[in-house]
């Protein structure tokens, strides 16, 4: 259960351009629900998405994953629960380092870091039969630098890393929008692969409609920093796209677009 | 001919190795970290300033070594916690403690900007070496100065195998990555900052048991030169891929004092040597392509 009270957050507060992102809002998620964000640039999504993982301070509000309050836990200590996916496939891994190594880094998180063997040998099995469920190949190129791989290679590693240790939450930041339609495809499968398997929770801002109404089992639209449409189960399993589609036209008038 | 040519080279040579240490540790900040860490201009003639005194109150040159080490470290230390603690840009938080270290390396050496330590007993000139036959005793020098390189360059290549070094090595990769890891990100550059302090204070204490004394003007351009190594050695020798950087990185530094040498034997003066240093630099870092700084965060 992930809540968000009476958040709020201004930028620039206290000068001619104060701009006010979120006044009061709220949101609550509950267990292994898989939630869609979707709405236009500057609705406040990613900004929502930072605020959760600690990346940017609030200035009023609370925020609470499974009874525990995080509002002023650093951002790196959030990261023991929760898993981020981003846009930009580079963020996910370190290009300087071989597959190997990157995995055996992620499969190191939640443990310490000390003077141990980096790689643990008798983990390179397993290393491998979690990459050729990504069907790219990728088992055999353990000792490529991951900087040489694609940017759906690298995403696809990205994913896989965030959710190799156990986490509660898992936050996609429109996590396909940098990627080629086939890729995409390739990525959001196996994302829904990944969450209904560890059975997370799931954040998934995204610019699909497609994928808003496809996959996951709410739906949410934001608008200036509220959440100006919300379907849960019910309703979401006989939304169609062009249902979403014409919400956002209704906003998009408003706004004088 | 020969002869001078030879007696050229071991000279070179020696002193490549001398500085190898330092190199080692500009590595680390400048390739691992992409730190630009001016603070070594401080902690290698703070390593040269506590073996001088220690050795002249007595105290032994290899524990010297360790206590130099351990200064380093510290000094390397305070480095990160200015950059990461108190948010200041890494090139100024390295100029703060390189400034401040001037200071502190006078008031180890009780004021003295040159301590010599010529007459006593160092890991280059002590009673064993003294029993030794004749004919090797030229070369003892250098055999000591092979086993603490490539002691230094196995330790380091052994840290970066660990799990520890594999986030030293993501933090200058990919901080993201770090964060992600759920560990902090400032924690690691401190502790990467800490340890190549410790190997350039290291190579400052072997430089003073070498040269016989220390010089409160030693350090400068410490940087410029472990920089020059690092690239001359990364850039030459990536091409051999069995090769470790941290190999090239230690032939770079010999290298580097060959090309100085080959300078100054061309009829350059040794008071031109910053010159020649700054002008091979700049060389270096046109022909390499390396003199504009690596985009942070991706690739």
């Amino acid at each position: 259960m992930l809540e968000l009270m009476e958040i709020s957050k201004y930028y620039n507060p206290g000068t001619v351009n104060e701009m006010c992102l979120f006044h009061n809002f709220n949101l609550s998620i509950r267990e292994e629900d898989f939630v869609s964000v979707v709405g236009s640039n500057g609705s406040g999504k990613t900004s929502m998405l930072n605020i959760i993982c600690g990346s940017i301070p609030i200035d009023r509000g609370r925020i609470v994953i499974n009874d525990t309050e995080i509002t002023n836990m650093p951002e790196f200590r959030r990261q023991r629960r929760i898993g981020r996916v981003y846009q930009n496939p580079a963020m996910g891994t370190c290009p300087n380092m071989t597959i190997l190594e990157n995995m055996s880094l992620a499969d190191n998180k939640g443990k310490a870091f000390n003077l141990g063997k980096g790689t643990n040998r008798k983990r390179i099995e397993y290393y491998q039969e979690s990459l050729r469920t990504l069907g790219l190949g990728l088992e055999d190129k353990l000792e490529v630098p991951v900087g040489s791989l694609s940017g759906g290679q690298r995403q696809a590693m990205a994913l896989l890393m965030v959710t190799m240790t156990p986490i509660e939450f898992l936050i996609l930041d429109e996590h396909t929008a940098a990627l080629d339609p086939k890729t995409a495809e390739l990525i959001m499968e196996l994302t829904d692969k990944i969450v209904k398997e560890k059975h997370l929770t799931t954040i998934m801002v995204t610019h699909n409609l497609r994928y808003a109404v496809a996959y996951g089992n709410r739906l949410i639209m934001m608008h200036q920093g509220e959440v100006i449409f919300d379907a849960s189960e019910e309703t979401k399993k006989n939304l169609a796209i062009d249902d979403v589609l014409n919400k956002f036209n209704e906003i998009s008038v408003e706004c004088g677009n | 001919m020969l002869e001078t040519v030879l007696t050229i080279l071991k000279g070179a040579l020696e002193e490549g190795l001398v500085y190898a240490t330092m190199a080692l540790g500009v590595y680390i900040t400048y390739k691992i970290l992409d730190f630009p860490d001016l603070s070594v201009d401080g902690t290698f003639p703070l390593g040269a300033a506590i073996t001088a005194m220690l050795i002249t109150k007595g105290v032994s040159p290899i524990l010297s070594l360790l206590i130099s080490f351990a200064a380093g470290a510290l000094a390397g230390m305070l480095t990160g916690i200015i950059h990461v603690k108190f948010k200041v840009r890494d090139l100024l938080a390295g100029i703060i403690v390189m400034t401040a270290l001037y200071s502190i390396n006078l008031r180890i050496t009780g004021g003295k900007a040159n301590v010599p330590i010529f007459t006593k007993e160092t890991i280059f000139n002590n009673a064993f070496f003294g029993k030794m036959p004749k004919a090797v005793q030229p070369y003892l020098g250098l055999a000591v100065l092979f086993f603490i390189v490539l002691l230094m360059k196995f330790l380091l290549d052994r840290y970066l195998k660990t799990k520890s070094g594999y986030l030293l090595r993501a933090v200058g990769d990919n901080e993201t990555v770090v964060t992600s890891l759920a560990k902090d990100k400032g924690t690691i550059k401190i502790i990467g900052l800490a340890i190549a302090n410790a190997f350039v204070a290291l190579s400052g204490s072997v430089y003073a048991q070498k040269s016989g004394f220390f010089d409160i003007y030693s350090g400068t351009g410490t940087m410029v030169m472990g920089l020059a190594s690092v690239i001359i050695g990364i850039n030459l020798f990536k091409k051999v891929s069995f090769m470790k950087a941290t190999s090239a990185v230690v032939l770079g530094s010999i290298v580097y004092k060959i090309c100085v040498a080959i300078a100054i034997s061309l009829g350059l003066e040794t008071s031109d040597l910053k010159l020649i240093t700054a002008v091979l630099f700049f060389i270096i870092l046109v022909v390499s392509n390396d003199r504009k700084r690596r985009a942070k965060g991706n690739a």
